[in-house]
């Protein structure tokens, strides 16, 4: 029933009128007006986004919910649109996510609350666009448009050190992105058009290929991010507003992955065939050196940070290993992509399932922040006694983390060890080797702030969560166990489209 | 010698500009302070009134005046700009130069008569038109800058322009009298056939190179910026809008008329002159407005910076290209303007408004205009969706289209150094707080209109296409 409907065009431009909407309605005395339509609109978004899901067909890797008129017809720009079965869920993931972070910010932003809400509609419109946009020049416009909104939230509600934070992070991404824009317009002159498809089909030389590669690499290492170019992310994510961590880590660096899997890997597959050894080397750096990293921070929001940069290795990593994969089938003498699927689909239930996992984590600080107005782990302690509803949610979601089986933590990294144990033992030993360090840092943390004696009278005078807070905890375990533990709808949606990246990946353009 | 009386109709704009200049310049002996309003309204009159004389003529090309003065696309899209600006620089300026003292009938008529100045520059089709509307620009800017007599700052810029200005127009006279030398023509399409077969060539790089400081100064592009951050600084704010939105058009033409009409057949001589002072003025100006304390100042070496974004078009050669620098510098004019016109807006009686610190906390007390000048800054930055990036984005691609890949990369390094100092502004307004939470004091014509400013931004940034096309097709017969 939803066939003739423009439905991406919907869940990109219904938040950006509600944002809109909202700066017209609030006033920043009474802002419950603002906050009320705020949430309309995103749980409207989110039904919207909902078909995507249902109607979705199976089976096909074509792109589906296609609509393409001129946008700007003398250079062949064209408002594009449409998703396969890796974007899919990122959009779903956005749009849920959004609607938390919304109830999220409900009683805890009382300073310029309608902007607070407008912000993260427009985020969340533009965020729609990055992964419905097939036209590489709507791309960046929604990739590059998307950091204004951030960039106000971490500033005005973000920490004390939130300046040099927003401004670190504008820079670092737009720095990334630029080299971006300049391998487009080269590829546009190579397929006289900017649609990624085309793109997709183009024949490209090696040189050019690498040169294209790095650029691209230059923008999604920095948005997902890879080691060395991570600094970053956890000063944005300490200084950022509850909502703005859980946005940044939920989706923004999803944006990263999904980079790699729309550019680098089906535009550039010879110089991503020559280059996996330098991704794979900077995952492993992430996964193994970021999780030591993390086991030492004294800051609840900064080793969740951390977290996420290891848990984003294991991203590239599955991706990556594919070509190693390859080798080894050809040595062997198997089919050349047996066993290579695994990773690719590994990476992308990863991303999915970091999507909730962190945003749960993030959001179980700030309910902590909230009463405390504390980070610091040393000022927590026993949290269980006084919170214990809480404290179940917060144990769940740090299992998860630490990728404990019957969570979706587990399904993805999983999934890429087993595909990098066809590659290589030793990247599989040491993306395994993550998972002790992973459980190590995550629930020594849980130690630390819920176990344990009470710390301090202010511990003791903790309330538990109210009813707003366990909504959207609840919906977050839901989504955890239920991808945990039946990851298979997911899988099945991802099959086709990542069967013809893996067929793209894989055949020479040269 | 028969003297045959030339074909006005292609020169009807500038004369009627003119007369309209001497009518202003009369009627306002006759009125008081009190009704200097009359001397306003007439003014926008004849810009409107040239507007129209402008769209309305023959689009077709003609020269006239024994071939000195030309009416083509170019021309008309320039001049139709330069009213347009102007006259968003005369409702923005009024109430600052009411508060001043300055709200004299001189303004205007000077401002009217740079305007004639730049409309025979574009429409230049001889050595000889461009110089003379070159000087009557400049000689009313000079007058202008100095207009707040007073102000000793204002004084020291004046004599800093003239005397630079002066030094400037002095070379690019001598320019052109070695190119006449060589060619013994001052018609421009003759220099452009004769050029490519003058024996000596060294003579012709000299004259070449003179040209291009003269055309660089007026432009403002590293290095022969110097006068750039001190005149904007200097002058009143309304006299720094408008010698820094409407000129930059001009001198645009001037660039197109001297090293494209004339001199195209030795583009292979100018270009790579140009590419080092793109690259100069990317760097300086990006790199050093990071430094500045006073927004007219950072302004200042913004513009520079952007006029190196904009030689990025021309120097490809390209009939493309030209239309990429075409669209930048109307893109720029028109975001220069909101920008000064933020100033404007925020400065009051005895209050300039013009030091950064005086955005702190805008968000706090105009919203509405905090977004607006966030529009300006980030399209300035050259950050989608804004009308900037459409501009950078063009210049980029003509080249890369020309295989200068290397040259796209260092204009987008510059970028993100220079999106630094547009962020700190926004910063300013939206994460500090007011230093005195006073509401606005501007009148409602000012908002609207710079709201309108500001929102053909936005607008045209999602929407580029029709701006775009406009650029492209002037040169669609050109390359």
């Amino acid at each position: 029933m939803f066939a003739d409907w423009p439905l991406l065009s919907l869940v990109v431009w219904l938040p950006i009128l509600g944002g809109l909407v909202v700066l017209a309605s609030g006033s920043d005395k009474s802002a419950v007006e603002a906050k009320v339509v705020a949430l309309l609109f995103a749980i409207v978004t989110f039904l919207v986004s909902i078909p995507l899901f249902t109607e979705f067909e199976v089976g096909t890797a074509a792109m589906q919910f296609v609509e393409r008129r001129p946008w700007i017809p003398g250079w062949n720009i064209y408002y594009h649109l449409g998703v396969d079965g890796i974007s899919m869920p990122l959009i779903l993931l956005t749009t849920f996510s959004t609607v938390l972070v919304i109830i999220a910010g409900w009683e805890v932003i009382r300073y310029r609350a309608a902007q607070y809400m407008a912000a993260f509609l427009f985020m969340e419109g533009l965020m729609n666009g990055v992964f419905a946009a097939l036209d590489a020049a709507l791309f960046y416009v929604f990739w590059e448009a998307m950091l204004i909104p951030m960039f106000i939230v971490i500033g005005i509600w973000g920490g004390p050190n939130r300046v040099y934070a927003t401004i670190k992070f504008f820079l670092y991404t737009f720095l990334g992105s630029v080299f971006m824009l300049v391998a487009l317009l080269y590829l546009y002159f190579q397929t006289g058009s900017f649609s990624i498809l085309d793109f997709h089909a183009a024949k490209i030389g090696y040189l050019p290929q690498v040169l294209i590669f790095l650029a691209f690499l230059a923008a999604f290492a920095v948005k997902i991010p890879m080691w060395p170019v991570h600094t970053w992310l956890p000063d944005a994510h300490v200084e950022a507003p509850t909502g703005g961590s859980v946005i940044l880590a939920a989706i923004m660096l999803k944006m990263g992955g999904y980079g790699f899997l729309r550019f680098s890997l089906p535009i550039t597959p010879d110089a991503s065939a020559a280059l996996d050894w330098l991704v794979i080397l900077l995952s492993l750096v992430a996964v193994v050196y970021i999780g030591f990293v993390a086991l030492v921070q004294q800051d609840m929001k900064k080793l969740i940070a951390y977290s996420s940069i290891a848990h984003m290795g294991f991203v590239t990593l599955g991706l990556f290993v594919v070509y190693d994969i390859v080798q080894y089938n050809q040595a062997a003498g198997q089919p050349a992509l047996a066993g290579a699927a695994i990773g690719v689909e590994g990476a992308v239930v990863q991303m999915i399932s970091h999507g909730f996992i962190s945003g749960a984590l993030f959001l179980c600080v700030g309910v902590l922040y909230d009463r405390l107005h504390s980070r610091r782990i040393a000022d927590y302690g026993g949290v269980v006694n006084t919170m214990p509803m809480f404290a179940a949610f917060m144990v769940l979601f740090a299992m998860a983390n630490a990728g404990l089986p019957g969570t979706s933590g587990f399904v993805g990294e999983f999934m890429v060890i087993l595909g990098s144990f066809r590659a290589n033992f030793w990247y599989a030993f040491l993306a395994a080797l993550t998972l002790i360090v992973g459980a190590a840092y995550t629930l020594w943390m849980v130690k630390r702030v819920i176990f344990g004696d009470v710390a301090s009278d202010k511990v003791a005078a903790l309330k538990d969560i109210g009813a707003r807070e366990f909504l959207f905890l609840a919906l977050l375990a839901v989504a955890v166990l239920a991808l945990g533990v039946y990851p298979a709808p997911l899988v099945e949606v991802l099959d086709a489209s990542v069967a013809q990246l893996l067929e793209q990946m894989t055949r020479s353009k040269l | 010698m028969t003297f045959a009386i030339p074909d006005m109709a292609p020169a009807l704009p500038e004369m009627f500009v003119l007369g309209m200049a001497c009518l202003v310049l009369l009627v306002d002996l006759f009125v008081s302070d009190r009704g200097r309003g009359a001397t306003y309204v007439l003014s926008q009159a004849t810009l409107v009134g040239a507007l129209f004389l402008t769209l309305g003529g023959n689009p077709e090309p003609v020269v006239t005046f024994s071939g000195t003065f030309v009416r083509d696309p170019l021309g008309d899209v320039l001049k139709a700009f330069i009213y347009g600006v102007v006259f968003f620089v005369f409702l923005y300026s009024r109430d600052y130069l009411r508060d001043r003292g300055i709200y004299r009938g001189e303004f205007f008529v000077l401002g009217l008569f740079g305007v004639l100045g730049m409309m025979i520059l574009v429409s230049a089709h001889s050595l000889l038109t461009v110089y003379l509307g070159l000087e009557l620009l400049s000689l009313t800017l000079y007058a202008m800058v100095a207009m707040q007599r007073d102000s000793a700052l204002a004084s020291e810029s004046a004599m800093k322009y003239f005397v630079l200005g002066a030094l400037a127009s002095g070379m690019l006279l001598y320019g052109m009298s070695m190119l006449y030398g060589v060619t013994g023509t001052l018609d421009i399409a003759e220099l452009s056939r004769a050029i490519a077969g003058v024996e000596d060539r060294a003579v012709v790089s000299f004259g070449l190179v003179f040209l291009i400081i003269g055309v660089a100064f007026k432009l403002g592009a590293v290095p022969f910026h110097m006068w750039v951050p001190d005149v904007y600084h200097g002058a009143a704010t309304s006299v720094t809008l408008y010698l820094g939105t409407a000129p930059k058009i001009a001198a645009f033409g001037m660039l197109m008329r001297l090293l494209v009409d004339a001199l195209g057949p030795v583009q292979g001589d100018w270009g790579p002159i140009l590419v080092i002072l793109a690259v100069l003025s990317m760097a300086v100006g990006n790199v050093v407005a990071i430094a500045q304390a006073n927004l007219k100042r950072m302004l200042a070496y913004s513009a520079i910076s952007h006029v190196g974004y904009l030689l990025l078009g021309v120097l490809t050669g390209t009939a493309d290209g030209y239309s990429a620098s075409l669209f930048y510098v109307l893109v720029y004019a028109v975001m220069g303007l909101a920008a000064f016109g933020m100033i404007l807006l925020l400065a009051r009686a005895g209050f300039e408004a013009d030091r950064l610190e005086d955005f702190k906390g805008l968000n706090e007390r105009s919203p509405w205009f905090a977004f607006m000048m966030l529009v300006v800054m980030f399209s300035m930055a050259g950050v989608p969706p804004f009308l900037g990036f459409w501009a950078k984005l063009y210049v980029l691609l003509e080249a890369v289209r020309a295989d200068l890949v290397w040259l796209a990369v260092v204009a987008v390094v510059f970028s993100v150094i220079g999106a630094f100092y547009y962020l700190r502004v926004v910063k300013l307004m939206y994460f500090d707080q007011p230093a005195e939470p006073v509401p606005l004091q501007a009148g409602a014509d000012m908002r609207v209109m710079l709201s309108v400013n500001a929102l053909v931004i936005l607008g045209l940034g999602i929407y580029p296409g029709s701006l775009l096309a406009l650029c492209g097709n002037v040169f669609s017969g050109t390359g």
